[in-house]
């Protein structure tokens, strides 16, 4: 998975899960909810998917996100780093 | 409805998984009938999907360029890369998020999407973005949906 193969994640939503089913997912279950757009940077990575992509704060220092590999699907992901959480309520749309 | 009469001159051609095999016959159909109109043609996916066309080409007479497809995202994010038009191969889930982001970075360019895989319907139905949609249940004989795209881009139908 590039870059963010090279991150200590944890998998929410195994390989094989569709987007809708991880932007679902992340809408419903994480009280803090941001949207960005296709292209969006993110651990060094451009984030893929069907606009508006959702992401997930948990404890203000965990990012929940969809991470998409042409052969399995999307994963949904999370990976603590309070500094890109910090990036994130920055540059993206919160949920209204 | 777009004027097919007019040749793109360059093209930008997204596979997918590779494991139906209709995908890669119909990548070497849809390069070869754009570049024999003039059309530059690169395409991306992943690297086996690459290797695939790469041996199965080594004269590259269909493929002449390829690029890792986090690559190809990255320059068209960063205005590095355009195209006059994008085709997408699409018979999962994922391909069809890899759809919506050409739309959304290429919201000028024409998009066709090509839907296939044992059961396209419901994949087909995720994509409410704008596009042309060509649309058949393939998997490893290309023969129906290679009919379809000729239709769609006005390629005369070959008898073979």
């Amino acid at each position: 998975m590039g870059c963010i193969e090279n991150l200590k994640y944890e998998m929410i939503l195994p390989l094989g899960a569709s987007f809708k089913e991880c932007r679902e997912y992340a809408e419903k279950n994480f009280k803090e909810v941001w949207y960005v757009d296709p292209g969006y940077k993110l651990f060094d990575e451009y984030i893929i998917g069907l606009p508006p992509i959702a992401l997930g704060i948990e404890d203000g220092k965990k990012i929940i996100f969809p991470y998409t590999k042409p052969c399995h699907g999307t994963y949904l992901l999370a990976v603590e780093d309070a500094d890109e959480v910090e990036r994130v309520r920055k540059t993206a749309r919160k949920k209204k | 409805m777009t004027d097919t009469s007019q040749p793109q001159t360059n093209a930008l051609i997204v596979l997918g998984c590779p494991e139906a095999p209709a995908q890669q016959a119909l990548a070497f159909h849809v390069a070869y009938n754009l570049k024999k109109r003039g059309t530059d043609v690169l395409i991306a996916g992943n690297p086996s999907v690459l290797n695939l066309l790469k041996v199965s080409d080594p004269e590259k007479h269909y493929v002449t360029a390829t690029m890792v497809l986090e690559k190809c995202i990255a320059e068209v994010v960063e205005k590095k890369r355009d195209c006059d038009l994008c085709v997408v191969f699409a018979h999962n889930d994922a391909a069809i998020a890899y759809a919506a982001t050409m739309r959304y970075l290429l919201p000028e360019r024409r998009l066709v999407v090509i839907i296939f895989g044992k059961d396209p319907g419901p994949l087909a139905d995720e994509v409410n973005f704008p596009c042309e949609k060509i649309v058949d249940k393939a998997v490893h004989n290309p023969m129906q949906l290679r009919a379809k795209i000729n239709e769609v881009f006005g390629w005369a139908v070959s008898r073979t």
